[in-house]
């Protein structure tokens, strides 16, 4: 007990008598983990876009099989005049089927249980100009009636679903932006981690021949040790807090009133505010004591 | 066999008076045939054999490169012989283990001519440390510690910082930290190097005085002048071979103030008193 009390009297004695490192590794401290808090949101919602935008692409609206080519002509003209609807396609029901059998690849057995039967309905692919327009299309296509109920705009609508399934092309690009994202973020978390590992070794470089007097007196090497490790423990702390007060700051006075306005900023995917905070927290205190443990053993080689 | 003393549970030895272990005790430093040779081939030590007993004041001179350093450094264990054993207090310290070394270097204190003082610690911390090392109590050190400064002569800079001392005073606190937990052996690397005369002399009269205390002090110096005014046993290392061993001019008990004052008249310095204002570094 006594022991850590010395410690720790000696890791802000260390501190005091050596300012200009101390801040250095702080301020180093917290331009990271501001650095960090502000991109891990970013490139969370970023994935999290792409991920909705490939949910949304587009709408089908199946019709009833007994529609009239007539039904289906001013329903095809109806839904291409729904502003901000890019294309209106149609697929019968065969072709339904064959894109269904192309999607099952391999697996026969769904489609010859059905017998030559084919249950699936003929159906229009409406293509919306933008992804986040796709609601007020939907809107439109199924307005709510008059007892709240959503009430199509032709009879022949049997159902209108988003297509879920249609990877394929949107795979490719969602996914390497994915790849490419989670790369940067570990590289900037790792390059985060080695400047602030590299500033602590600088500012115990300037005392190395400290140390020496101390292993010249006898100090055992975790005599030594201990107190650096509190000093890092103590960078982190003040630095992580520094930090994370700006970044709640930040979030409170730009972000937030923002969010209100703009979708992208409205990111329910994206890592809960306070669980980024305990994060980032906690790896500035154990990088700056872990970089000290390390750093020292170089010089408390006997 | 004589041990070293363990930590600081046993009672330090009372600091002023005394007695002396006899000579031809147990040797407490012993080198057996101790070769050094650095990477790179440099051969600093070649079978060197020399023995000192307990409560000797021993100097080791020689040039410059002679070896005299990495002798130093073998006896605490800064570095490992090439060849043959080094013990101290009658064990075999190059075996060792890397744990054990903290153990062994607070049993032999060191002074070194640039001082290794903490910069970020004033006088009475900078002792303190050589205690808090070795886990004393609070009571323990406030009561040594201004003891052993008062025994230097450094009572009234207790809260200076070493960069506000002159070396004199830099050399007497790291004296201080060395002696503070009254090691069996005392090693002095050059303690006056840097020291002008009427300086080196008074620290010279300080480690004297603890000397009497039983600790054994290893002074190494290349001021060949004033170790043959000494008349204290003399070690010569050239070239990382001993080539003297012998006690110059007689060896005699006298006190450190019959010490002082013959240095100072051999010396041909001025005879005033211990810490007497020239404590300055030679410009």
């Amino acid at each position: 007990m006594g022991r850590l009390v010395f410690f720790i009297r000696e890791a802000f004695r260390a501190l005091r008598r050596n300012a200009a490192p101390s801040m250095a590794a702080i301020v180093t401290t917290i331009v990271t983990v501001i650095l960090l808090g502000v991109l891990i949101p970013v490139f969370q919602t970023t994935q999290a876009k792409s991920n909705e935008v490939r949910q949304q692409l587009e709408l089908r609206v199946a019709v009833f099989d007994d529609a009239t080519k007539g039904d289906l002509k001013s329903l095809h003209d109806k839904l291409a005049a729904i502003p901000h609807v890019q294309s209106v396609g149609f697929i019968t029901k065969t072709e339904a089927l064959k894109e269904l059998r192309g999607f099952l690849k391999d697996d026969t057995n769904p489609i010859a249980a059905l017998n030559g039967h084919n249950p699936l309905p003929a159906n229009f692919v409406v293509r919306p100009d933008d992804a986040a327009n796709l609601d007020s299309i939907k809107q439109a296509i199924t307005p709510p009636g008059p007892d709240g109920s959503p009430k199509p705009i032709s009879p022949v609508i049997s159902d209108v679903f988003d297509r879920q399934d249609d990877r394929q092309k949107i795979e490719q690009v969602t996914g390497a932006l994915k790849i490419v994202l989670t790369i940067i973020t570990a590289l900037l978390v790792v390059a985060s981690l080695m400047l602030i590992g590299n500033t602590i070794r600088l500012s115990i470089y300037t005392r190395r021949r400290e140390v020496e007097v101390m292993r010249l007196v006898g100090a055992t090497r975790w005599f030594i040790r201990w107190p650096f490790m509190i000093e890092g423990v103590v960078v982190g702390f003040v630095g992580g807090l520094v930090a994370i007060l700006i970044l709640w700051l930040g979030k409170v006075t730009i972000v937030d009133p923002l969010s209100s306005d703009f979708a992208l900023l409205r990111a329910q995917d994206s890592i809960p505010f306070t669980t980024l905070v305990a994060i980032l927290f906690a790896a500035a205190v154990l990088v700056s004591a872990i970089g000290s443990g390390i750093t020292l053993r170089r010089f408390l080689r006997v | 066999m004589a041990r070293l003393r363990k930590r600081s549970k046993e009672p330090a030895p009372e600091a002023p008076q005394q007695a002396r272990p006899r000579r031809g005790g147990a040797a407490i430093i012993a080198l057996e045939d101790v070769t050094k040779v650095y990477p790179g081939g440099h051969l600093a030590l070649e079978r060197v054999s020399l023995s000192i007993d307990r409560g000797d004041f021993v100097f080791l001179v020689g040039p410059t490169g002679c070896g005299k350093s990495t002798l130093i450094k073998l006896l605490i264990r800064e570095l490992d012989p090439t060849e043959g054993a080094v013990k101290i207090a009658g064990r075999e310290i190059g075996g060792l283990p890397d744990k054990k070394i903290p153990q062994l270097r607070r049993n032999i204190g060191t002074v070194f001519q640039d001082f290794k003082l903490l910069p970020n610690r004033n006088v009475y911390d900078n002792v303190a440390y050589a205690l808090q090392v070795i886990g004393a109590s609070r009571a323990e050190i406030r009561e040594k510690v201004p003891e052993t400064l008062r025994l230097v002569g450094l009572s009234t800079k207790l809260h200076s910082y070493p960069d506000q001392l002159s070396g004199g005073e830099q050399q007497r606190v790291s004296i201080a930290r060395a002696f503070v937990n009254h090691p069996p052996l005392l090693l002095a690397d050059e303690p006056s190097g840097n020291l002008d005369p009427v300086t080196s002399i008074g620290i010279m009269q300080l480690l004297y005085r603890i000397n009497k205390t039983g600790t054994t002090v290893l002074v190494v110096t290349h001021d060949r002048e004033m170790v043959d005014k000494m008349r204290r046993r003399v070690i010569e290392l050239y070239e990382g071979r001993v080539v003297r061993d012998e006690t110059t001019g007689g060896y005699t008990e006298e006190s450190t103030n019959e010490f002082g004052m013959r240095m100072r008249a051999e010396m041909g310095v001025g005879v005033e008193g211990q810490t007497n204002g020239h404590d300055r570094v030679e410009p």
